[in-house]
């Protein structure tokens, strides 16, 4: 985990219950400055909770939380002017224009006109400005947000489910302007239960449950702690020639997916597997070692904070 | 306080409220049908009944007028002297109804309906202050309600000035008591019943509650109002003055009170399950 100094958000067990609902219990995490982190969990593990606490929308019942060095609980006004948030299902006036909308938070966030204009020509919604946002598609919707989230050049965005209910082609444009926005060096907080988001855009990742964090790190380091088994593809011309694979030494496990996934203890006992699979008559044409990808990293965590064995 | 950011939020609600044209139809036409039609049948009726029984019957009413007003009344016309009471006294009350009930329905929807839309998630992240928040719905729900008020004030002196003016030997309305009334005590009055209203609006859980509670809150006010502006029509002295400055003082108290019982959560809608 980050250093309190390198963080842009930390959270030191924080708690937050309505009445008898813990919607977050005991939260302790970092998001480093500059970095993308993603508050992985299902629905109701606490995330847009914790999205509204980092705010100060929400005040916590309990423990510690630190954004930019203010608290926001004490600074919560200045924590907002320099926070950027896309909440989930974002909403507007729908009655007025784009324009207008975007003008009312320029106003808000002291920010001009001029900066409204590029925010949204960044996110391509210029042209759609005079129209009443009552009309707006749901991806038109989801980048007037993401324009009217960066108008004041927030230090720290939170991107709340930014892709709900948007369609894949939109949602791919949407996480391309994720990325575009991490280059630039702004500390970005996606809140997701959508694996596939987060997987290659996560520099830190947060695996939220029940309203606290069952793991934080970055996916290779929590990748080492909870993927120890290296994973290999192979594929033959003979497939029956690798019908005995989960009795060679050193398998532990083989998935027959399309290709055969063949989980090892050691990736070291990879050259004689196959040798023996050779020698034996396969006529392999496929052997990869592949990275653990963010599926199955969160499955195995998941796993292991139920106490299941691998 | 920023001022700006109070008239940022006041300018999006009344451009929102002139765009909805459902909202605001209904509204002009209560304030046309207070405003103009009634007083234009009231007095137009009156006027009809010269030389009947029902006008000597209308004349008793002169009785009760106030020692400091009956000097300006005509005096050998009972019908044109119950017009001009009905005028002057009587449909008073519509200076006080037309103006609450209109604000009253823009305030009463005004923080729950941020939070039914969504918009509330907006302003609750944002670095508004909810004094700021509070004060610019305050303004955006005073702003209509006085605004139709002035139009419609307008448009009645007309009437009353069309049809009794002829009777009583010329325009006569408005009234220093009107005029009083309608700067000095209306704005205030109203701004009571918002201040009372939007701290419904933030607690209620649906704009449908939050009305249904507005007019529990409305009604004595009318009520009380209705008192004060027979007092400041028939009395336009130094009491007008102290009713408007008392009547400002309570709206103050009132709103700063409301102000600070604001809380940036209930606009996410999740404060009233703490």
């Amino acid at each position: 985990m980050t250093s309190a100094m390198d963080s842009a958000i930390r959270f030191g067990t924080v708690s937050k219950t309505f009445g008898s609902v813990r919607a977050v219990e005991s939260l302790t995490f970092a998001a480093p400055a500059g970095a993308v982190t993603v508050l992985l969990g299902p629905n109701g593990a606490g995330k847009t909770t914790t999205v509204r606490l980092t705010t100060g929308a929400l005040v916590a019942d309990r423990g510690d939380i630190e954004v930019l060095g203010l608290h926001p609980k004490i600074n919560g006004d200045e924590v907002r002017r320099r926070v950027g948030i896309v909440p989930p299902k974002p909403a507007f006036y729908d009655q007025l224009t784009g324009w207008d909308n975007l003008r009312f938070a320029a106003r808000i966030f002291e920010s001009n006109e001029g900066a409204a204009l590029d925010a949204a020509e960044r996110f391509s919604i210029q042209d759609a400005l005079l129209q009443e946002v009552g009309g707006y598609s749901t991806g038109m919707r989801t980048r007037l947000a993401l324009a009217r989230a960066v108008i004041h050049d927030p230090e720290v965005l939170l991107l709340d489910e930014p892709t709900a209910g948007l369609d894949p082609e939109s949602s791919r444009s949407v996480l391309e302007l994720i990325r575009e926005l991490a280059g630039r060096g702004r500390t970005i907080v996606l809140c997701t239960h959508l694996l596939h988001e987060a997987e290659g855009i996560a520099d830190q990742l947060v695996l939220m449950n029940n309203g606290h964090a069952q793991a934080a790190g970055a996916p290779q380091a929590l990748a080492g702690q909870y993927l120890t088994e290296p994973i290999v593809l192979l594929d033959a011309e003979n497939r029956d020639a690798l019908g005995a694979l989960d009795l060679e030494e050193g398998v532990v496990s083989v998935s027959w997916n399309g290709s055969v996934q063949v989980t090892l203890d050691d990736l070291n006992r990879l050259p004689d597997l196959v040798t023996r699979l050779v020698n034996g008559g396969a006529r392999l044409t496929r052997v990869e070692p592949i990275g653990a990808t963010l599926e199955q990293l969160y499955f195995e965590m998941q796993r292991a904070h139920r106490g299941e064995m691998p | 306080m920023n001022w700006d950011h109070v008239r940022a939020i006041a300018g999006v609600d009344m451009r929102r409220l002139f765009k909805s044209k459902d909202y605001w139809i209904p509204l002009m036409m209560l304030a046309t049908l207070f405003f103009v039609l009634m007083p234009l049948l009231a007095l137009s009726v009156i006027g009809m009944l010269a030389n009947t029984a029902m006008a000597q019957q209308l004349a008793g009413i002169v009785d009760s007028i106030p020692v400091d007003v009956s000097p300006s009344l005509p005096v050998d016309d009972p019908a044109a002297q119950a017009a001009y009471l009905i005028a002057v006294y009587m449909l008073a009350p519509i200076a006080i109804i037309v103006p609450l009930t209109i604000s009253v329905a823009v305030a009463s929807n005004a923080i729950v309906g941020e939070r039914e839309r969504g918009t509330g998630e907006f302003l609750a992240h944002s670095p508004l202050t909810m004094k700021e928040i509070y004060f610019g719905k305050l303004l955006a729900s005073l702003v209509p309600g006085y605004l139709i008020t002035i139009v419609g004030f307008a448009l009645y002196s007309l009437v009353v000035n069309l049809t009794v003016g002829p009777k009583v030997g010329g325009w006569f309305f408005p009234t220093s008591g009107w005029i009083l009334l309608i700067i000095l005590v209306i704005p205030p009055v109203i701004a009571i019943a918002i201040a009372l209203v939007l701290r419904m609006s933030a607690r209620m859980r649906s704009a449908a509650a939050a009305q249904q509670a507005s007019s529990l809150v409305s009604l004595p006010i009318i009520i009380v109002s209705y008192a004060l502006t027979v007092r400041v029509i028939s009395a336009p002295g130094p009491s007008a003055f102290l009713i408007g400055a008392i009547a400002w003082a309570i709206a103050l108290f009132l709103a700063v009170r409301g102000a600070g019982k604001m809380k940036r959560e209930r606009l996410l809608g999740v404060a009233s399950e703490t």
